[in-house]
């Protein structure tokens, strides 16, 4: 995977002072153990507004659960984890009140409304009123204009009416970006977004993914470094549960220890 | 597995302690103290006195039936027992005329009391039994305990010492006297010892030293009765003895409210037991498949009714085996409900793969089924399942009574719980059972099985509701109804441990069975266990998982 | 809103369904009534009692299919819910005797007179006023299932889990309610009712009433779940039911949700319960025995859960095939004949009998595929 052809030096990863009013995902010295497994080791991660972040590494190295602490599933043991130019503390807020603050995520099983149809899937995750009591007397006012333009963006629009259950692999896939388009989210976690899709797919979801970068900050985990180079953002490798290397992808795949890791030398 | 076995170690070791100290509690109390031989004249056997009290009888007014009783009784003559228990029995007469008495045998014969011979030649005419009224009535018991505390048989001696201790009656002090120099069963002259304290504690003429040392017999004693007997010592003693009665009554208390802790522990064991056997089935094929077999409990019920048949053959068949039928029902029972199972399992459970709630469903319309088919084929009512004599009886620990049906369900369990973790741990069927538990879906990516793993659980965990239905035949109702009074404790015994863990089960089992009986004495029965309900609702809102549940990555799959 | 919501077009099978209802409601009172029994086409009371009774069942499973077929909760504990607002009305039905008891206390019920209790617990206050204990047929069940709910839903308990914790609810509960220092009437119950609103409860008349009102509650219950499963709220619950966790990475309080249909199907219940006491004339703790709240489950699985109709019509079939079977030379075999429909509805009919009609608009009913393909989140 990693070409250790070019030899350029890399920094490094070791924390240097960052300002926290510039970013908005600011984390710092994360731990989360499982029955005395360290998922993850003292991690320090900062992401500035508008920021379109790669993250690579093996499996294990804690790229999932690193989503999980972000939006709320899973609570660090110690460690910050701030949001928003360090004004919100998510580390004491469950996935909904993140989820509300603007923090989308797709998961790695593209996992949509099967008995929905596509246009409801995209209803649901609008950014809308989320009480009960909103929903109970919701009126459709404006919500088709933006669906509309939703399932254009991921060119879903000839699926409109159909349930998503019934869509490919793919399709799903695309609708779960949409759906976190339509939620308007400051801040998206896309993990594993090609996973299992064609060559053709995947270059279509790159193109998608920094389409959307003009206006939004992504981190995407993935491990298809084809696609990484086509994002052609800044990387950031994980290894047991901490930061290994970051840069940009020539960078990240000419260090040692990252050749070491990918390779098992 | 380490954490949770260290867990388990510590609560062991706790409980350990708690009886350690219960039981040390009582082993610290004083040393019994010998008692001074009272100073009595021992009765010698006389005769004329003898024949003088018979000769009362004839008078037939209650005052001289008591005297006569009395005389009898401490003339020391080996007819006395005869002639009173024919009292008893309206079995003594007497004749008008010849102011003889004369005693029926029950068999039939006639003898003279006075000589115990047969009479010669016919019955007087005149004859009639000696009346007696309640107070005669105690008067014949409490000489007749008197009387059997020099019986050759040890058993009755200390059935009399045990009935003197009970009447308090201070005319046996004599006769326990004898009996007490006499004795050469400890047990026998511990229980006399303890009758002669009984009588001389309450004894206001009795030496004070003599009354304070049989108080302090008592103390040791201990339980229930002796308290009742010195705390029916009225106030306005001397001071030291006042102090001696208030210092042994508190002892008293203390011990028994030990004793009652250990006993409430004890019967939590063995409820903890039981709803182990009845759970460890269901915790396998929950922690495996993530089923609910709502039709466990019938399972037990199965293992219940083979037991019962098996007796019904022994009884036809072959009536020497009946001390056997309970191993022979053991493997029976796991048979049949492992072979019930397995046809449940490939029979239906296996389409409702990945949905929880339908196979549900599904496994209590099994379950309404299998009732159905018990009642129809051995009615509704309940079934008498036999107990072997090794299951009968009970014996003493102390202030404890510990029943052998109840002792030998909780090493049954023991057994079980010990060999299912080994079979878990060291055989090849374990191994892939605890990868499925672990991770379905790379177990099955690793070539295990997962369609033959899932039924051969079910199986086990069948058969195994089947062994416990064996040890329920024996201190529940078989009735069709059997397994659903414990299909509801079983579930949150298994939920409240925590999935895909025996140690959880074991220790959900335990706390849930120790808690019900603590609960019961405060609450009553039923509002313990709506309390306990409630307890184990709250839990599960704290730890959705349980107390032993599985964490990170496996949870998700 | 929610007044526009209630008379939106129902679909097809809605109006189908709300058209019997109404005509039974006017109908059958009127053919028992007015038509001399010799009539062919008189109703008789029996029929009409028993009907009525199949109606609040209908009731029940509607609700029970609000919660299971729409959010995925498998309550195995509902006739708690349905028990209580019986008991709510019993209590109503026991104050109304008044001297006519056997006892013949102005205040208390024969059974507290019978315990030499002096005078009412304060929980039986106010309930001779029927606006009073119609409060609290909604009150006292909505109440304990907001707080259950809350306390269950705000801890994540999902699945298996919460249907064991719902059958260990009405356990509880029928424990509680055999014990006669609850002041429920303990084993016996509540019973020997003799008028409610004035009217004798024995009386023709008085049942043909009951009947129609079962008819127009269910018509309401109708109108009330259907507005609710169409909102967007609705959209909400089947997302839930499908992907709970998906749903909550979108923002929404899962919790909230779950608690308010849960709330409302408890109401939806206790207010079939109220219906059903005077008409049967007796509520005793069986009621509260979780083999009937499981039975009420395979009601809404026959029909087919997540259409509502279905529901109900699980509920009167399997009912009158209950009815059919246990008076007859059949009786033995009627468990057998349950055990047999729970078994082959979850294997061959997962989508119940209105699964086996199509239907042009893409029900929101759980497909078969669907259900068994996520493997939802089986360890759950």
């Amino acid at each position: 995977m990693a070409r250790p052809a070019q030899h350029t030096p890399v920094e490094p990863a070791v924390a240097k002072p960052h300002d926290i009013t510039q970013s908005l995902l600011y984390l710092n010295g994360v731990t989360v153990s499982f029955d005395g497994f360290r998922a993850i080791n003292e991690l320090s991660l900062e992401l500035a507004p508008g920021e379109m972040r790669a993250i690579i590494g093996p499996n294990g190295a804690g790229k999932t659960t690193m989503m999980d602490i972000i939006t709320g599933k899973t609570r660090p043991d110690v460690g910050e984890v701030l949001f928003d130019r360090g004004t919100i503390d998510l580390a004491t807020k469950d996935e909904a009140a993140i989820a509300q603050l603007g923090i989308g995520r797709k998961f790695q099983k593209p996992t949509v409304f099967e008995n929905h149809t596509v246009e409801d899937n995209v209803l649901l995750a609008l950014k809308a009123d989320r009480t009960v009591r909103g929903n109970l007397f919701w009126r459709p006012s404006g919500d088709a204009q933006r669906i509309a333009e939703t399932l254009e963006t991921i060119g879903l629009s000839a699926h409109r009416q159909r349930l998503a259950g019934s869509l490919s692999h793919g399709q799903k896939q695309w609708l779960e970006i949409g759906m976190l388009i339509a939620q308007d989210p400051k801040l998206l976690l896309v993990d594993e977004p090609v996973a299992g899709m064609s060559d053709a797919e995947t270059m279509t979801t790159a193109e998608l993914l920094k389409d959307i970068a003009k206006d939004h900050t992504l981190i995407v985990v993935e491990h298809d470094m084809e696609f990484v180079r086509r994002l052609g953002v800044k990387v950031t490798v994980l290894h047991e549960g901490s930061v290994l290397a970051e840069g940009s992808i020539d960078e990240v795949s000419a260090n040692e220890r990252v050749v070491e890791v990918y390779l098992g030398r | 597995m380490c954490g949770c076995y260290k867990r388990c170690a510590g609560l062991l070791a706790a409980l350990a302690l708690l009886v350690g100290s219960a039981f040390g509690a009582s082993a610290q109390s004083l040393k019994p103290q010998a008692l001074e031989p009272q100073t009595l004249e021992p009765q010698a056997l006389d005769h004329q006195s003898f024949d003088a009290a018979l000769e009362k009888f004839a008078a037939d007014t209650y005052n001289d039936t008591d005297a006569a009783i009395a005389g009898v009784a401490a003339s020391g003559n080996p007819l006395a027992v005869s002639i009173i228990e024919a009292l008893q029995d309206g079995r003594l007469l007497f004749s008008a005329g010849d102011k003889k008495i004369y005693l029926r045998e029950a068999a039939g014969g006639m003898r003279e009391a006075s000589t115990g011979k047969p009479i010669a030649g016919a019955e007087p005419a005149d004859l009639s039994p000696v009346r007696v009224n309640n107070r005669i009535r105690r008067a014949i018991e409490a000489a007749l305990g008197g009387l059997t505390l020099l019986s050759p048989d040890p058993a009755r001696r200390l059935e009399a010492a045990k009935a003197v201790f009970k009447s308090r009656d201070a005319n046996a002090l004599p006769a326990l006297e004898t009996a007490i120099n006499k004795e050469v069963e400890p047990r026998v002259k511990r229980a006399l010892e303890e009758a002669r304290a009984a009588i001389v504690a309450g004894k206001p003429d009795a030496k004070e030293a003599d009354r304070v040392a049989a108080i302090l017999l008592l103390r040791d004693r201990g339980d229930q009765e002796a308290r009742g007997v010195l705390a029916g010592i009225p106030s306005g003693q001397p001071a030291s003895l006042q102090k001696a009665l208030a210092d042994a009554i508190t002892t008293i208390d203390n011990r028994l409210a030990a004793w009652s802790v250990v006993q409430n522990l004890w019967y939590g064991i063995s409820l903890g037991s039981v709803l182990l056997l009845a759970a460890i089935g269901l915790a396998i094929t929950f922690g495996v498949m993530g089923v609910i077999n709502m039709a466990h409990g019938e399972m037990v019920m199965l293992g219940a009714y083979t037991t019962f048949l098996v007796q019904e053959v022994i009884r036809t068949s072959a009536p020497g085996l009946f001390e056997d039928s309970l191993a022979i029902a053991i493997p029976l029972a796991f048979l049949v409900a492992a072979l019930v199972g397995m046809a449940i399992e490939r029979g239906v459970i296996r389409f409702l793969y990945g949905r929880p709630l339908e196979t549900l469903l599904a496994t209590w319309g099994i379950s309404l089924i299998l009732q159905q088919a018990v009642r129809t084929s051995f009615g509704p009512t309940n079934r008498e399942v036999g107990a072997p004599d090794f299951m009968s009886g009970a014996f003493e620990v102390g202030g404890l009574t510990i029943t052998w049906n109840r002792l030998w369900i909780i090493v049954f369990a023991g057994i079980i719980f010990a060999g299912l973790l080994a079979a878990l741990r060291y055989t090849e069927l374990g191994l892939q059972m605890r990868a499925v538990t672990q991770n379905r879906r790379m177990a099955s990516s690793m070539a295990i099985n997962t369609g033959k793993i899932d039924a051969l659980t079910f199986a086990l965990g069948s058969g195994i509701a089947g062994l416990a239905g064996v040890a329920l035949s024996q201190i529940d109702n078989v009735s069709p109804n059997l397994g659903q009074g414990y299909i509801i404790d079983s579930f949150l015994v298994v939920v409240f441990g925590g999935v895909g863990n025996l140690w959880g089960t074991l220790v959900g089992a335990m706390s849930l069975g120790v808690a019900n009986k603590f609960l019961e004495p405060y609450a009553g029965a039923v509002l313990g266990k709506i309390v306990l309900l409630v307890i184990v609702i709250l839990f599960i809102q704290k730890r959705p998982r349980g107390l032993f549940a599985l964490k990170g990555r496996a949870v998700e799959t | 809103m929610i007044a526009r919501k209630l008379i939106e077009a129902p679909d097809g099978r809605g109006r189908i369904f709300l058209a019997i209802l109404a005509a039974a409601a006017v109908l059958v009172p009127c053919l028992n009534l007015a038509l001399p029994p010799s009539s062919a086409l008189h109703v008789p009371t029996s029929a009409v009692a028993l009907w009525g009774k199949y109606l609040c069942y209908a009731l029940l499973a509607l609700s029970l299919d609000l919660v299971w077929g729409y959010c995925g909760i498998l309550s195995l504990g509902h006739g708690a819910f349905f028990a209580l607002g019986g008991y709510a009305m019993g209590m109503y039905l026991m104050r109304q005797i008044g001297t006519r008891g056997v006892y013949a206390h102005p205040i208390l019920p024969d059974f507290m007179v019978f315990l030499n209790w002096n005078e009412l617990p304060f929980f039986w206050w106010g309930f001779h006023w029927f606006a009073y204990a119609a409060l609290m047929i909604l009150a006292v069940p909505g109440a304990l299932a907001f707080v259950f709910g809350w306390f269950a839903f705000r801890s994540r308990v999902t699945g298996v889990y919460l249907s064991i914790i719902t059958q260990a609810l009405t356990f509880a509960l029928m424990l509680g309610f055999f014990r006669n220092n609850l002041g429920f009437g303990g084993n016996n119950g509540l019973t020997d009712f003799k008028d409610i609103l004035g009217f004798n409860v024995q009386a023709q008349a008085t049942r043909a009433t009951l009947f129609a009102l079962s008819a127009v509650a269910l018509i309401l219950g109708y109108l009330i779940a259907q507005a609710v499963v169409r909102s967007k709220a609705g959209k909400v619950l089947i997302a839930i039911r499908d992907a709970e966790s998906r749903t909550r990475f979108i923002g929404y309080r899962v919790e909230n949700y779950k608690t308010f249909v849960f709330t409302l199907s408890a109401a939806m219940a206790a207010v079939a319960g109220a219906l059903y006491v005077p008409q049967v004339g007796i509520i005793n703790p069986s009621e509260f025995a979780p083999a009937n709240s499981i039975e009420y489950v395979i009601w809404v699985a026959v029909g087919g859960r997540g259409t509502l109709v279905g529901a109900a019509l699980g509920a009167v079939l399997v009912n009158f095939a209950k009815t059919t079977f246990t008076t007859g030379f059949l009786a033995p075999y009627w468990l057998f004949a349950l055990g047999a429909l729970f078994v082959l509805v979850t294997i061959f009919l997962p989508r119940g009998i209105l699964g086996l009609i199509p239907t042009t608009r893409a029900s929101a009913a759980p497909n078969g595929a669907a259900a068994a393909g996520p493997a939802a989140q089986p360890a759950e």
